[in-house]
């Protein structure tokens, strides 16, 4: 579905340049729910927009759907969750979720009933009427996914959509979120620098670290799709919280010296 | 002790005590109302009782009822000069002014090389004293209000040009990104995104811009105009000494500049009802 084949992309800044990625390659498949985890600065929201074509690799080949990036693009083959909700404060959630139906040219009544499957689909029902600045971080949240799901793209890209949260409210955004991707069928790369959340949301894990940044291990989990929240104190939970920590260290060592 | 005097202490001792008593109510919705309304009514007395207490003379400084009796009376002089510089002078300036403006900054957005010329000029023709382009449009535009609304758009062009280019500029990478991801096009950009999120910073400019329209609406008829308007009226009228006059017309500027800008706020508040600034 999506392939990233020895990606490099450099940065140039008046300080020099900054390798944000090194020789990156990846395969994600139809149906995954794919984690980047890693520090600050080792490329993983760059590598997700790079996807995006929200930026341009200097070096390599990235394919979404058999597509260029900017061909997918074109063709809305993928739905972006921002890290911060990114909402228009001068629309109501439903005009929010309605914007992308505007720009593609969809019809009054398709207009109202995606929007009000997504509503639905995201649990707002109520809120349609209020706008972003009246709804807590979590509903922001969860409007700006129904945004993103609204014109039903096969591949939804999410950067660190919850990192604003508190654990409270991301846990359970993260067992809506699985609940979600088990209905909808649909491709996720998700950015996130919370091990848990990588490790209880994915079908693969990818592990990166910076300077420059670089994919240091690849987890395919062992875990059944369908989760809840307590298979968290399984051993294989734990056992694979224990890799990604690992590689993230050795990232690390390898930094320092 | 003049009893006129006495009278203007016991006002205002009495307005003062009265206004910090009812400004303790600051919950009671209608003392936000009584409060500044008493302080205007004992400030229109307090002016009253000094100057006939103090026998002002009427050039230096009119009792508020001469002003008030002046000014019913030439309601037809006063509607008339309200028409030549307010209507016509000031607002098809403003109009024209801000409006170009606007649309020049759309353009300096779009293509970004104008910015490096036409902010610049219009810097320069900003800073141009008014005393000196006054009479010059007077020559290239006649006497009537047309070289009145000429200065005009050269007042209000400028403020209104900056502050709509910060606007434009001033947009959420974040908001931007996402119209790209949906492969929205330029004008769907424009006006979905960008001009939405750049209406507090146009509404600035236009609040900037309707007292500068007024001011120059009025000053430049001192440069020469037809025998109507309100700054041909003040000029005439101190020549003949009757300050009544000129205090009734400066009334009517100080209502328009209020009510306009009034209108302009409250548009405002309508549209930018979802921007920090607006919400209490």
């Amino acid at each position: 579905m999506i392939s990233v084949s020895d990606v490099s992309l450099t940065f140039e800044t008046n300080d020099g340049p900054v390798n944000a990625l090194k020789n990156v390659s990846l395969e994600v498949n139809e149906g995954d729910f794919v984690s980047f985890i890693g520090p600050s600065g080792c490329g993983k929201t760059t590598l997700l927009r790079v996807i995006a074509a929200l930026e341009i690799p200097t070096e390599g080949r990235v394919t979404v759907n058999k597509m260029t990036p900017d061909e997918a693009r074109k063709a809305r083959e993928y739905g972006y969750v921002f890290q911060a909700a990114g909402l228009y404060p001068w629309r109501t959630v439903s005009g929010n979720i309605k914007l992308p139906l505007e720009i593609m040219g969809y019809s009054t009544s398709e207009k109202k009933d995606r929007t009000r499957k997504v509503i639905d689909l995201v649990e707002l029902n109520g809120f349609e009427k209020k706008f972003p600045w009246q709804l807590s971080g979590g509903m922001q949240q969860r409007a700006s996914i129904a945004r993103a799901l609204a014109f039903d793209a096969n591949i939804l890209l999410m950067d660190e959509p919850f990192g604003a949260l508190d654990e409270i409210v991301r846990d359970r955004l993260n067992g809506e979120l699985l609940n979600l991707w088990a209905r909808t069928r649909k491709t996720i790369c998700f950015v996130t620098h919370s091990i848990p959340e990588a490790v209880f949301l994915s079908t693969k894990i990818v592990v990166m670290s910076p300077r420059p940044g670089r994919i240091t291990d690849i987890i395919e989990s062992p875990l059944p799709k369908n989760r809840d929240l307590n298979i968290r104190d399984s051993q294989e939970f734990i056992k694979i919280a224990q890799r990604v920590r690992e590689g993230l260290k050795a990232g690390h060592t390898e930094d320092v010296i | 002790m003049n009893i006129y005097l006495l009278m203007f202490f016991i006002i205002w001792i009495g307005g003062w005590w009265l206004n910090v008593r009812i400004s303790k109510f600051e919950t009671f919705n209608l003392a936000k109302f009584i409060v500044p309304s008493l302080f205007g009514v004992v400030f229109l007395f307090m002016w009253e009782l000094i100057v006939i207490g103090l026998t002002i003379n009427p050039v230096l400084l009119p009792a508020p009822t001469a002003i008030a009796s002046k000014f019913s009376s030439s309601l037809d002089i006063l509607w008339i000069d309200f028409v030549q510089t307010l209507v016509k002078g000031a607002l098809s300036g403003y109009i024209l002014g801000c409006g170009s403006a606007f649309l020049t900054a759309i353009a300096i957005d779009k293509f970004n090389f104008l910015k490096r010329g036409l902010l610049p000029l219009g810097n320069f023709i900003s800073a141009l004293p008014i005393v000196g382009m006054a009479p010059i449009f007077v020559m290239w535009f006649g006497f009537d209000w047309q070289s009145k609304c000429a200065i005009v758009v050269v007042m209000v062009y400028f403020p209104m040009l900056v502050n709509s280019v910060q606007g434009l500029e001033l947009i959420d990478p974040s908001r931007q990104d996402l119209m790209r991801t949906y492969n929205a096009s330029y004008t769907q950009t424009l006006f979905k995104l960008r001009l939405p999120s750049a209406l507090p910073f146009i509404f600035n400019g236009l609040k900037i811009c309707s007292t500068l329209a007024l001011i120059g609406a009025i000053v430049a008829e001192f440069f020469g105009s037809p025998i109507k308007g309100m700054g041909f009226r003040i000029s005439s009228e101190v020549g003949r000494f009757a300050l009544d006059m000129v205090w009734a017309e400066i009334f009517v500027a100080g209502m328009a500049g209020c009510l306009f800008y009034g209108v302009i706020a409250l548009i405002e508040r309508r549209t930018t009802f979802w921007h920090p600034s607006q919400q209490k």
